[in-house]
């Protein structure tokens, strides 16, 4: 609320962009909230971390983005022997380029002319986090976690993505310890551009498998 | 020539990692992965031993039948070894 007065409860109409106010979270933590609070706040005490470092690491993680990602699959469309070693070891291979991906054994599966890859975690939100940061709301929804085992195909029409009956798809279900990104498949009309370029060419979206890289 | 693999359709308590819609069908390693730590033991906080995982990848005909959207579309997925059996 962009004011705060005890003792009345009325309508305090709408933004200047027409939406309504956000409400105050004033409804009581949850228990894993409390749990956190309670497991930070000893860490502290007992001096193994300090606040500064709980800072700096929360920092670190709004810091990734998918622009890392992105950055990998360009080096990948550019680089044939970086793109061989990619699909080996990916996490070696994003070690490379000079990520800290922290403990991440990632998967990389690249899309064809005959195959197109998706990534789902039907049993929670498995994401490569340490190297495209945050997943988007929709990938942890229970509705995208089942559906994209049962119908990828009508999923990604939904998403714009229309995958032809003579192509395979081929969904990974993130079960474990490994993560996964999609390489997608190099645009047409491409060929001048630099890696720096060819990066901005390349959507979370498209290293989920459930969008393409964006056309010059 | 692939090694074919069934995963078991136990249904122990607790924590586990091979999800219900692949238990009891049968699908082909698509690659071995390694020994990590049984996350089923990790989820509690105990002593957790290695375990083999694979990915294993199965067709969708083999996990959906006749509502599959297409039989040879695939998923693979990662399933540990005391969850498979060999065929």
């Amino acid at each position: 609320m962009p004011h705060d007065h005890p003792g009345h409860d009325h309508d305090h109409g709408l933004s200047p962009s027409g939406h309504p106010f956000r409400a105050d979270n004033d409804a009581p933590l949850t228990y894993w909230q409390r749990m956190e609070i309670a497991a930070r706040e000893l860490l502290i005490e007992k001096g193994i971390v300090t606040p500064a470092e709980v800072a700096a690491q929360i920092d670190a993680m709004d810091a990734r983005s998918p622009a890392n990602g992105a950055a990998v699959v360009a080096r990948a469309w550019c680089d044939p022997a970086f793109k061989a070693r990619l699909l080996s070891n990916g996490s070696d291979a994003c070690r490379e380029m000079g990520f800290d991906i922290g403990a991440l054994h990632l998967v990389v599966v690249e899309n064809t002319e005959d195959v197109h890859n998706l990534i789902v975690c039907t049993l929670c939100s498995c994401y490569p986090r340490t190297l495209l940061g945050l997943p988007p709301d929709w990938y942890k929804t229970r509705a995208y976690r089942s559906r994209a085992v049962i119908e990828p195909r009508k999923v990604l029409r939904e998403f714009g993505v229309d995958v032809p009956d003579s192509m395979t798809i081929r969904v990974h279900d993130s079960t474990a310890d490994m993560r996964y990104l999609v390489l997608p498949a190099r645009p047409a009309g491409t060929d001048g551009m630099d890696e720096t370029a060819l990066a901005g060419l390349v959507t979370r979206d498209s290293m989920i498998g459930m969008g393409l890289p964006r056309q010059p | 020539m692939a090694e074919r693999v069934r995963v078991k359709t136990m249904s122990p308590p607790g924590h586990v990692r091979a999800p219900h819609y692949l238990r009891g069908k049968t699908g082909e390693i698509e690659r071995p992965l390694g020994a990590y730590k049984n996350p089923e033991q990790l989820a509690y906080g105990l002593d957790a031993a290695p375990k083999e995982l694979f990915r294993v990848r199965f067709t969708m005909a083999e996990i959906w039948g006749d509502r599959a959207e297409r039989a040879e579309d695939t998923l693979d997925a990662e399933i540990y070894a005391h969850w498979l059996e060999r065929l």
